[in-house]
């Protein structure tokens, strides 16, 4: 049961990842650039998926467990570190050149295009050496 | 390559993205964050990865549902010399990995929480893109 709910859960991000258009790097990378080819909708995209999950923070904040599981499984870190500086930066850096985060990386492993597989083999890469560290 | 500026398919897409969320924190207390998704099933195989790589496999479904039935939605390219490609997933895939999360779990998870990471994380990694892109574009 939960195996496919979390496949259901998945295929609705996917979907909307891919109907929202950030798969497609040019929509991204013309939202991070100034000009009059501006493309605004990655900041309707943001604002629409905040709003709704702010709604739900709203209703975990009054529950003690999660509707199907025992605990929530919240992150607790409040530190602003350099770890969290550096690694903004370095990511912000790739994003930034490549118009690709790691939500569409995945998806566009389905196109099968040489060079979405290579970005996502490079994205396994950082991660492994960024462990080491 | 120019992009049309799509309201409409964005708020929808940005819903779907809101309601996943919503669905695996309401449902699992879990927070729907990619980077740390992929990095539990691909760089450590624990004993937890096990809804990690459920998530994942609903992902790629979705993508292979719409190159099935909407192949045109499902357009993109990286214009960029092979080495360029990998500098920059080297980068997201580091940077992910020390900052704890990326546009999914800092930007849409954590700042709806108000997490003062997760506002310090988006707004450095959103300040630098948009340099970067600048400066390269």
């Amino acid at each position: 049961m939960k195996a496919i709910m979390m496949v259901v859960i998945g295929f609705i991000f996917g979907l909307g990842l891919i109907i929202s258009g950030m798969t497609n790097p040019a929509k991204v990378i013309n939202f991070l650039t100034y000009g009059n080819q501006w493309d605004a909708s990655l900041i309707i995209v943001m604002a629409v998926a905040m709003l709704i999950m702010m709604l739900t923070w709203l209703w975990v904040a009054k529950k003690e467990k999660p509707l199907l599981s025992g605990t929530f499984n919240l992150s607790d870190l409040k530190k602003i570190d350099a770890r969290l500086i550096i690694g903004s930066v370095l990511f912000g850096l790739g994003w930034g050149l490549s118009g690709i985060c790691p939500g569409p990386g995945l998806v566009q492993l389905v196109s099968l295009k040489m060079e979405f597989l290579l970005f996502f083999a490079a994205v396994l890469g950082g991660m492994w050496l960024a462990k080491k560290v | 390559m120019i992009t049309e500026f799509t309201p409409v398919s964005a708020a929808i897409g940005g819903a779907l993205i809101g309601i996943a969320c919503t669905l695996l924190l309401v449902l699992y207390g879990k927070v729907a964050g990619i980077s740390g998704i992929v990095k539990s099933v691909f760089a450590k195989a624990n004993s937890d990865s096990r809804w990690q790589l459920y998530f994942i496999l609903g992902l790629l479904l979705a993508g292979v549902a719409v190159r099935v039935f909407a192949p045109s939605l499902l357009e993109g390219e990286l214009q960029l010399p092979p080495w360029l490609i990998v500098v920059a997933g080297l980068l997201v895939g580091a940077g992910t990995t020390l900052a704890n999360g990326c546009t999914s779990g800092h930007g849409v998870c954590g700042m709806s929480r108000f997490s003062t990471r997760s506002w310090v994380a988006t707004c450095t990694f959103m300040l630098v893109a948009f340099i970067t892109a600048n400066l390269v574009g």
